[in-house]
């Protein structure tokens, strides 16, 4: 190849392309290991589930190899156990709209906590940024199982939180926060706070804060200049950070069955009750994939928005 | 005797060529005593790795997905049939091995693995109800405690999540058989967990610390695991409900495709040997099924109520069939709706 290129003078143009040829192979050569890694681990899994939904279950777990479109019929209709008629299924709607609910209230939750947190540690001088940012990284530290029964100790009827309130006398008996909503909501805002605070940390950092005087200088109230000029310039990580929590809440399986205490199914308990003692492993599928349908369908949605957004400014 | 045991055991991995001798154990959680495995490995040269569950179903699917790597595994009899049936054990025939002789003859013929051909007892219990008898102190051997709770109760009754071990309370609750497929009283059944689900605090596994932390004040739950609950708190009772109480055991089996399937048959026939299955008993605090194996116990486990059956409620147990899969489909539509 080279001693061509030697003998023969190149014409005029073939050089930039044989480089952008050579650019292009090293640009995939480079994807290449991820590529690997979410084809065997991301899009074959998924093909399997796509497959297996629609089979037939098999008696005892597993599926027969034989079509069956139930799995997905099962996902939005029922017949009734006990007089047959066709109605929806409104067991896994409202366990949906259980994991929905709570999932928004999640991202709500760490908004409330984490929008402030992150301004905080970005106002700080910059050398004691990373100390703050360090410190929310830490519980990523601990396993979640363990940070998750760590709550139970200070939420149980003699707990740390009971027994301080008794002892201080605001209660006379231990609240009943163990196995509440109050309970997975809590666990929840503090196991996803960090995915929140992050991306509007990254925001806040880039905001330039002579926009915020110029806001003053022009009359701005503390309120106006915050709706008017700072939310519209954080919004990108605010928005990052709710996709970023609201996402996981919906699948959410160990914090809801620790501190909920099992007797309501979330979608993810839903799910694994299908793999486990449902043995209706195509209905599992089915639901997994609806989920993650769903899950799509609101993130091309707001590309789809904030890129017109963007057209518009 | 022992040395001729580990003899027996080291000529047995010799002749297989093993040079790592390893079992791998796949196990109910909170079940297995660590002195019964440091006495199995100090006795054999054996490392053993447990690996918990918390539900047969979720053993089931996953050595059934395959690549779990294990050698053993505790089914419960309900269970039984469906592992064999499957094809998912071997059959080691402990029947023929040399520690079958001290099996109680109660335990050899039994309906899910006659003659045992496949699985050596581990331990066998029942469930029936707890309660806290600080906050309650009327009658409890009955199956009302969580289906229809008494005022004092209500908000803090935990029902373990075992599909069949609840279902089968409340179906007897209402006077129907295990596995029964009668639609007129599995209506009942429904309605009335849904209702009494109501007064219910929790469905959930793990209940020893909770119940002795008085988190929880009564429920569903198994007589060994209500016996370690009143070790740790004394004011907790177990009941026998007399509209009828579920009796099992859970045996040990080896899958067909163990990695170590000596070492896994050397345990098997290492837990039939009294002093041996005194040690799982001794943990768990259920009953095993070796005769001889009471000497060996704690000298409170002699007259627990929680082990020793009142005569009058004795025959109020009921080993719970394995259901066929129409039937089983027709709960969990029934569990669903409960949990929904």
């Amino acid at each position: 190849m080279s001693d061509m290129a030697l003998n023969t003078p190149p014409e005029p143009g073939a050089l930039e392309l044989e480089e952008a040829r050579q650019d292009n192979r090293s640009r995939w050569l480079l994807a290449l290991p991820a590529l690997l890694i979410i084809g065997c681990f991301a899009t074959l899994p998924l093909l399997v589930m796509l497959v297996y939904a629609f089979l037939t279950p098999g008696d005892y777990g597993n599926v027969v190899w034989k079509f069956s479109t139930d799995g997905w019929v099962a996902v939005l209709l029922q017949r009734d156990i006990f007089d047959d008629t066709l109605m929806w299924a409104d067991a896994h709607l409202s366990i949906f709209w259980r994991s929905l609910r709570l999932s928004l209230i999640t991202t709500v939750l760490t908004l409330v906590f984490g929008v402030p947190t992150a301004w905080f540690i970005a106002t700080r001088p910059r050398e004691k940024r990373q100390f703050w940012l360090f410190l929310v990284t830490v519980p990523f530290w601990t396993n979640l199982l363990v940070r998750t029964i760590a709550i139970q100790e200070l939420i149980r009827s003699e707990g740390v939180i009971n027994l301080i309130l008794l002892k201080i006398g605001i209660i006379d008996e231990p609240i009943q926060m163990m196995f509440t909503d109050f309970a997975i909501g809590f666990g929840m805002t503090y196991v996803y706070l960090p995915l929140m605070v992050l991306p509007v940390y990254a925001a806040v950092d880039k905001l330039d804060f002579r926009l915020v005087e110029a806001a003053h200088d022009l009359y701005a109230g503390r309120w106006t200049a915050f709706r008017r000029v700072i939310l519209p310039l954080i919004k990108p990580g605010i928005i990052a950070g709710s996709i970023l929590v609201f996402i996981p809440c919906l699948g959410a399986y160990v914090t809801p069955r620790v501190l909920g205490g099992g007797k309501n199914l979330m979608f993810g308990n839903l799910i694994e009750l299908q793999f486990g003692a449902g043995r209706n492993w195509p209905l599992g599928a089915a639901l997994s994939l609806t989920l993650m349908a769903i899950v799509m369908v609101a993130l091309i949605y707001y590309v789809r928005v904030t890129s017109r957004e963007r057209e518009d400014v | 005797m022992k040395k001729l045991f580990a003899a027996a055991s080291v000529l047995a991995l010799g002749a297989t060529g093993a040079i790592a001798q390893e079992l791998n154990i796949y196990n109910w959680g909170n079940y297995t005593n660590p002195k019964l495995i440091e006495k199995f490995e100090a006795e054999t040269g054996i490392d053993v790795t447990i690996t918990d569950y918390d539900s047969n179903d979720t053993a089931l699917a996953k050595v059934k997905a395959g690549g779990h790597g294990f050698d053993i595994v505790v089914p419960s009899a309900t269970y039984v049939p469906i592992w064999v049936s499957e094809g998912l054990l071997e059959e080691t025939r402990p029947d023929q091995m040399e520690n079958f002789s001290n099996m109680d003859p109660v335990w050899i013929d039994v309906p899910w693995d006659e003659g045992r051909h496949y699985t050596v007892p581990w331990q066998w219990g029942t469930t029936g109800i707890a309660v806290n008898t600080k906050y309650y102190d009327g009658d409890i051997d009955t199956s009302a405690i969580f289906m229809d709770p008494p005022e004092e109760l209500k908000g803090k009754i935990n029902v373990v999540p075992e599909m069949g071990d609840v279902m089968g309370l409340a179906i007897m609750y209402y006077g129907g058989e295990p596995c029964t497929n009668d639609k007129e009283i599995l209506k009942q059944v429904r309605d009335g967990l849904v209702e009494a689900k109501k007064s219910w605090l929790g469905m959930d596994y793990g209940n020893i610390e909770k119940f002795a932390k008085e988190d929880v004040w009564a429920g569903v739950n198994w007589n060994g695991s209500t016996f370690r609950m009143r070790l740790a708190n004394e004011n907790i009772a177990y009941g026998y409900p007399k509209e009828g109480y579920v009796v099992w055991m859970d045996s040990v089996a080896v899958l067909k495709d163990a990695q170590n399937m000596e070492e896994a048959k050397t345990f098997q026939n290492f837990i039939m040997k009294p002093e041996n299955a005194a040690l799982i008993s001794e943990f768990a605090r259920y009953a095993n099924g070796i005769k001889g194996s009471e000497e060996f116990m704690p000298e409170d486990m002699k007259t627990a109520r929680e082990i020793n059956i009142p005569e009058e409620l004795k025959d109020k147990g009921t080993f719970l069939p394995t259901c066929d899969p129409d039937t089983q489909a027709l709960y969990t539509r029934i569990w669903t709706d409960l949990q929904k």
